[in-house]
């Protein structure tokens, strides 16, 4: 089992390379956010195949990264506005 | 088997981090190195795991990914559009200087003897130390010098940054006016995160006595949590000059002393009764956690900037 | 019988995270790959977790793995909504 969901997590380290490409080469802002929320998504699936696989304690690890992940996308969506302290939704 | 799944984890992991960083580096934009220096951060944090250090990868997600990224997001708004990257003859000295002290310092390590580390000291004495994890024993106890000097360090920062106020904008609340819309998705975010944040925050310093986690990183998380709480314009930061604030600013590093003098008044400065160990140690981590959380939040919202926010 | 649901779980949730990768590189418009992305790789990852449940030795150990999913989905939704939103106005200022 431990060297199925190590497997596993290789698979899934090795596709976020693909969403690093697409870090890197963009265009938009939105696109290499996008990109980097994917990679955030995909650590957190890594954390908890190796929490399976070594330890179950690192669950506490791939729960901050979720929660980060979100305020790491709301300070983003901030800067983006016009005063850089808006909100995209406002008229 | 699982050998070789592990050595390719490692192998696929080190070529990730290496590559993110060159990228981050290459990157020809301001935006793409702030994004590239936040997925840095994420693999770096595997990086952690792999090598056993739990309490280390979630104070780099919790501080790299999440506040640093949120950091520099912000700086990268109020920056000029573009700043024109230097290029041409000026980078080859710089890169030159830098591969070769990178090579140095790579050749300095390969020729230091192997080293024996503490970890056979630390867990002997562990049953001192009136807490199970390691990682907090030495922080706490056995090392708590540099940990009390690091909440001073960290006080000391908030000071430098409220120090570059200007004038007619001091005594407001610190950073620019925040709005979302009412009613809209970052508003109600700003609504929904506190509760389950604060709990989060909670269980990761509960958490540090006998497992990873501690006053650093559930302090970074509150903070975290404040700042969307302000970035929802749910509520406005506190004035700079509000009495309480400085007091949970400073009541950490002053319990920190505090016990420390009491240990200093029986022989030893800093040094903890074993019997008493556990308490002490529950209650500095206890305070610190919201004196670390209020000066790295204060500190990522930036001075007073608004002369008009006088009330 | 418990390992058999992990195998298939996690190999599952394996396919929707590649599924999200292919999309966000291959798919020609920032709508679209949001679009793609952010329910593709939020269903891997639920898979992955109620595969990864079957192992679990406590029931503590599987309530913080719902909440991290309970997380992960909440983050998704509003990252989604202000990506979108952002990308939106950069196009028509």
């Amino acid at each position: 089992m431990t060297s199925w969901l190590i497997s596993l997590a290789v698979l899934l380290l090795l596709s976020l390379g693909g969403a690093l490409w697409r870090v890197w080469r963009g265009p938009e802002p939105a696109d290499r956010m996008i990109a980097a929320q994917l990679i955030g998504t995909g650590g957190v699936g890594i954390v908890l195949l190796l929490a399976a696989a070594t330890d179950w304690s690192m669950i506490d690890v791939a729960l901050v990264l979720a929660l980060l992940a979100a305020v790491a996308a709301v300070a983003f969506a901030k800067a983006q506005s016009a005063d850089s302290v808006g909100d995209p939704e406002e008229e | 088997m699982m050998a070789l799944a592990e050595t390719g984890f490692d192998l696929v992991l080190c070529a990730m981090i290496a590559t993110t960083a060159l990228l981050a580096i290459g990157v020809r934009d301001q935006f793409g190195a702030v994004v590239l220096f936040v997925v840095y951060s994420v693999f770096l944090g595997l990086g952690w795991l792999r090598l056993g250090a739990l309490d280390i990868a979630l104070a780099e997600v919790a501080l790299g990914a999440g506040l640093t990224g949120l950091l520099l997001f912000g700086a990268h708004a109020r920056l000029p559009a573009s700043v024109p990257v230097p290029s041409g003859r000026a980078v080859w000295p710089a890169a030159c200087a830098a591969g070769g002290s990178g090579l140095a310092l790579g050749w300095a390590f390969l020729t230091l003897p192997e080293p024996v580390g503490l970890q056979e000291a630390v867990a002997a004495n562990l049953g001192t130390s009136g807490v199970e994890n390691p990682v907090t024993a030495v922080l706490l106890n056995f090392r708590s010098w540099d940990t009390l000097i690091e909440s001073i360090v960290l006080l000391a920062a908030l000071i430098g940054v409220w120090s570059v106020a200007r004038d007619d904008a001091w005594g407001g609340q610190p950073g620019l006016r925040q709005h979302a819309r009412h009613g809209g998705v970052l508003a109600n975010f700003g609504r929904l995160l506190p509760p389950i944040g604060f709990m989060i925050g909670v269980y990761l310093f509960w958490a540090g006595s006998s497992k990873p986690g501690g006053a650093f990183q559930a302090g970074t998380v509150l903070a975290a949590v404040a700042l969307v709480v302000f970035m929802g314009g749910a509520m406005r930061p506190p004035l700079v000059t509000a009495r309480w604030l400085r007091l949970v600013c400073v009541a950490g590093p002053a319990v920190f002393l505090a016990v420390g003098l009491t240990g200093a008044a029986s022989g030893v400065f800093l040094g903890l009764r074993p019997d008493l160990a556990k308490p002490l140690i529950l209650a500095i981590e206890a305070v610190l956690t919201f004196s670390i959380a209020a000066s790295l939040a204060l500190s990522v919202i930036g001075p007073p900037e608004d002369p008009e926010d006088h009330v | 019988m418990a390992d058999v649901v992990t195998y298939f779980m996690t190999a599952l949730g394996l396919g929707f995270y590649l599924a999200g990768t292919v999309a966000v590189i291959r798919f020609p418009d920032t709508y679209s790959r949001l679009h793609a992305l952010t329910k593709a790789d939020n269903v891997g990852l639920g898979f992955l977790i109620v595969g990864i449940a079957f192992q679990a030795d406590s029931w503590m150990v599987v309530a913080r793995l719902a909440l991290v999913w309970g997380l992960a989905l909440m983050a998704a939704g509003i990252t989604a909504q202000l990506i979108a939103r952002t990308a939106l106005q950069r196009q028509s200022p």
